[in-house]
């Protein structure tokens, strides 16, 4: 220990941090994050705040302008209850797809956990959300903040205008439709459209310049001719089956305003923006902690931080990619951080190492020794459920010793359908990499018809997969607030694929 | 790398959140309240304005969104950890709703049915508990009636008494005057005396030292003259400190509980007056920076015990209420200086007395009680047949029909009945309701 305190490379002593020691750390870990590992990021903007901020910005999707909704306001409640009361720690970071990059640091980490959540976040996920195809293509990193903005401010007015309850309204509903308001297929328009925003801005200027306290008591001002024109035109255009509820409805609803258009198409942006998220977990966290691990060893290595605070590191790495097993009580399905983690490393191993059996899986990448390119190619070029198809090896597989299971509702027994042999290799791969798509875990529900000339009823059809039909709870529940948006009748039917 | 890479938000505003919690639990306002009023049936008196873990359902908060059945269909799945299973196995379902691990895969808002449970902070837990509730002239009397005074600093004035006097500021003012007076300094005066003695020494003085003794005779006689008229303190140049009594508010409380435990109180009776005592404790707590609570239980005798005896220890005897006031006014007089004490009285009784004895009461109470509480309340604890009884409000026992007639003189003098837990909280709304008048 006397020796490595001695040692003038050493980047920090102490526990605690001080700025010049984040910006030491910074320095270092920029160093190789960009000369050996070649990652390409945008810039980095790191901001330290207290636990308590933490917590709010966890509450709105860890987003730092989101708008007002009590919803968030029920996460604040259980998130803080749940800190308050120790049943669960607060993420070290959060980092914000955008350009520049944001990672928040607490100021309650020590300088290893600061190090640590410099290269995960604002090297790991940063060079992921710049470099995935996904992300590059369905979000925009340069939009977001001042579209967030745009949103917070129109829907705080709307609140003044309108009232909470009308706001409120039109947010439950659309909130409810979140995971079916997404493009799939194909490419969501910009946020940014900026003669779009300012046509919006100068419409608001006008009423306010033509404002007159007789007409208040008048329904809202209409739409205007041409905009109605023009979004009528766009109805024309979608072509059914439409899977986006959201857009369908934002655009051919024939109750709502056009205030209220806005904030439906606002909860319909904004679940765009994170479908990339729920598609890239394993890949977003395996690269991040994958990137923290390459980082913190390297720095050790080349003696800038002590063992003391390399044993650190290693302690919190392990906890963050512990993967319990299926039979232990803190089990609640694969840890996406242990998944991405090992499958990254493993890439690593087959390209340095192989074994004859990696030779037969992975023949371009076996012993090819150039991992970092590797690497970058599956970063930039899948989804989970892709990369776990191509990547996912034997090695790994046995590690975990994982089985696939079959279940069918009716069946009083489960059947194990595969194991981690080499018979069952192939059938744990395509079903674990099933597990992580979409397509299968969301109902996918599809706007069949709208007579619009006619009675305005809604068609909804739920394509069937494997006879996994709607949940009774929540289903009339959501058609309630479908119809809140509808204004009029919404029939929902369930239809075998 | 440049500095700006790092930000500080340390400093920033936290609490983004706390608007939007405010909409979450206006939202489940009214659950939230439910759940409030249920978990004070299980708090000790003191303990109450804890913050408290509430579970509410999640129906009116409920963020539903269109998800699988899990009951329905197959699925097909990988997990990790095999220790024994090989491709083929049957293994036997759990029975349904005894499944682990699987509940926790359930998404966001897709629990439907489950409760949600947070912490209410103790501040919102109280104002949901005493949403629009009041003491009667709370105001009025807290800030108008008040019984002690404290001495202010107001300024300086020109009169006063020695003791105030302000001596800089008065000694800064004759030095003032005597310069702009130009009074003669005493060390000028005792130089031109040397001079004079020296003089006077000279056995033969000349001319020009006769001359110079006059001169400076006269110059004496002149300063003396001059000294005389501006005196070196002039009564102009006092100044004292000036003091206002200033009205203090008083910020201490004690709640008197009087409660009849005679064999006539059974623990139902019991169980109500500690309930309606809560509620005003409570109360208290929220309007004044100290509250004491004596509890003094009487039969025919009184005396003070603490808590536990006066919620769960019995007593044989008969029953003298004026007893009790007794106690209470003794207990007052030793600790609990009216100038001092806001006074708040609530007594709990099944409403019999010995005969002749509620007249005393109605004595005690005119002539000692009111004139130095706040507030007193009187509550009956009724069986739930006798409610039917007495609806009519001048009929009942003999307490209540002598009680009668305090409330037209004082203001302050609530009475009222209770037969079921859910009629102490209306009952406790009426009694101090914002406006007492429809109370009475």
């Amino acid at each position: 220990m006397s020796e490595s305190l001695n040692k003038p490379s050493l980047l920090y002593i102490e526990a605690d941090w001080d700025f010049d020691a984040l910006k030491r750390a910074y320095d270092a870990i920029e160093d190789i994050a960009l000369g050996d590992l070649g990652l390409d990021v945008y810039p980095n903007q790191i901001e330290v705040i207290s636990s308590e901020q933490m917590l709010d910005a966890y509450s709105s999707h860890g987003m730092p302008l989101m708008y007002k909704h009590w919803s968030f306001g029920k996460h604040f409640a259980r998130d803080q209850m749940n800190y308050q009361k120790g049943y669960s720690g607060l993420a070290y970071e959060i980092v914000i797809n955008s350009n520049p990059s944001i990672a928040y640091l607490m100021e309650d980490n020590t300088m290893t956990m600061q190090a640590l959540v410099m290269a995960h976040a604002s090297f790991g996920h940063n060079h992921f959300f710049k470099n995935n195809y996904l992300f590059r293509q369905w979000t925009d990193a340069d939009g977001i903040l001042s579209y967030l903005d745009f949103a917070k401010k129109y829907i705080s007015k709307c609140e003044d205008e309108y009232g909470l309850e009308e706001v409120e309204a039109v947010l439950d509903a659309a909130h409810s439709l979140m995971d079916q308001g997404v493009f799939r297929y194909n490419r969501p328009p910009r946020l940014s459209e900026a003669d779009r925003l300012a046509k919006i801005a100068a419409r608001i200027k006008y009423e306010e310049t033509n404002f007159n306290d007789i007409w208040r008591t008048l329904p809202n001002i209409e739409e205007p001719d041409d905009e109605k024109e023009e979004r009528q035109a766009e109805v024309k255009n979608i072509k059914l089956p439409e899977e986006n509820l959201l857009y369908f409805i934002e655009k051919a609803s024939p109750v709502l305003r056009p205030w209220q258009r806005e904030l439906v198409r606002i909860v319909r942006n904004i679940a765009q923006y994170f479908y990339p998220q729920k598609q890239t977990k394993v890949m977003n966290e395996g690269c991040a902690t994958f990137v923290h691990h390459y980082i913190m060893n390297a720095l050790y290595d080349r003696g800038q931080i002590s063992e003391g605070a390399i044993m650190e590191f290693l302690h919190s790495h392990s906890s963050v990619v512990f993967q319990p097993e299926f039979d232990d009580p803190r089990y609640s399905g694969i840890n996406p951080y242990a998944l991405g983690f090992a499958m990254m490393q493993d890439i690593k191993r087959i390209c340095e190492d192989p074994k004859p059996e990696d030779r037969e899986w992975f023949p371009d990448i076996a012993g090819s020794n150039n991992w970092r390119d590797v690497l970058k190619d599956a970063w930039a070029n899948y989804r989970d459920e892709s990369f776990i198809q191509q990547y996912l090896s034997p090695t790994v597989m046995r590690d975990l010793r994982m089985f696939a299971l079959s279940d069918d509702a009716e069946d009083s027994h489960v059947e194990i359908s595969a194991i981690h042999d080499d018979r069952g290799f192939r059938r744990v791969r395509s079903q674990l990499a099933s597990m992580y798509d979409l397509g299968m875990h969301e109902p996918n529900i599809q706007v069949v018809g709208a007579d619009l000339e006619g009675d305005r009823e809604l068609q909804l059809h739920h394509i069937v997969h494997h006879g996994r039909t709607l949940s009774e709870k929540t289903k009339d529940a959501v058609l309630t607030h479908i119809e809140t948006l509808w204004g009029h009748e919404v029939t929902l039917r369930e239809l075998d694929a | 790398m440049n500095a700006f890479h790092f930000i500080d938000r340390r400093k920033n505003p936290k609490g983004k959140s706390l608007g939007n919690r405010q909409r979450f639990l206006k939202r489940a306002r009214a659950q939230i309240k439910e759940a409030v009023n249920k978990s004070l049936r299980d708090r000790s008196m003191k303990e109450i304005d804890k913050g408290e873990k509430i579970s509410i359902p999640s129906k009116s908060t409920a963020e539903p969104r269109f998800v699988h059945d899990r009951e329905a269909g197959e699925r097909e799945m990988v997990h990790p950890g095999n220790k024994e299973f090989s491709a083929g196995d049957r293994i036997k379902k759990p029975p349904k709703g005894a499944g682990r691990g699987k509940g926790k895969e359930a998404s966001d808002g897709g629990e439907g049915e489950d409760a949600f449970q947070f912490t209410l902070t103790q501040d919102e837990f109280l104002d949901i508990f005493f949403e629009d509730l009041e003491l009667p002239n709370l105001i009025k009397r807290s800030l108008k009636e008040i019984k002690a005074y404290t001495l202010k600093r107001a300024g300086i004035t020109v009169a006063g008494s020695p003791t105030n006097m302000n001596l800089i500021r008065t000694m800064r003012n004759a030095h003032g005057r005597r310069l702009a007076l130009r009074r003669p300094s005493t060390r000028e005066m005792n130089e031109l005396k040397e001079r004079l003695f020296e003089l006077e020494r000279i056995a033969q003085p000349d001319e020009s030292e006769i001359a110079e003794k006059k001169a400076i005779l006269a110059k004496l006689e002149e300063m003396e003259q001059r000294r005389r008229w501006t005196p070196f303190i002039d009564p102009l140049d006092l100044r004292f400190n000036a003091y206002e009594q200033t009205p203090m508010e008083t910020t201490a409380a004690v709640m008197f509980c009087l409660m009849d435990v005679s064999g006539s109180m059974g623990e139902r009776e019991k169980d109500l007056a500690k309930r309606f005592y809560m509620l005003l404790y409570l109360f208290l707590k929220r309007r004044y920076e100290r509250v004491e609570v004596v509890f003094i239980r009487h039969t025919h005798h009184a005396e003070e015990v603490d808590e536990e005896t006066f919620f769960y220890s019995r007593q044989s005897g008969g029953t003298v209420v004026s007893t009790a006031l007794e106690k209470m006014l003794e207990v007052q007089k030793d600790r609990f200086p009216a100038h001092e004490w806001n006074i708040y009285v609530a007594q709990a009784s099944d409403g019999f007395t010995q005969s002749g004895d509620a007249k005393r009461c109605v004595e005690m109470l005119n002539e000692s009680v009111m004139p130095i509480s706040q507030y007193y309340a009187y509550i009956e604890i009724l069986d739930e047949r006798e409610l039917e009884v007495f609806a009519d409000a001048d009929s009942g026992a003999e307490l209540w029909r002598a009680y009668r007639a305090l409330a037209p003189q004082w203001e302050n003098f609530a009475q009222t009945r209770i037969a079921r837990p859910q009629d102490i909280f209306p009952v406790f709304r009426e009694l101090f309701a914002k406006n007492a008048k429809e109370a009475a």
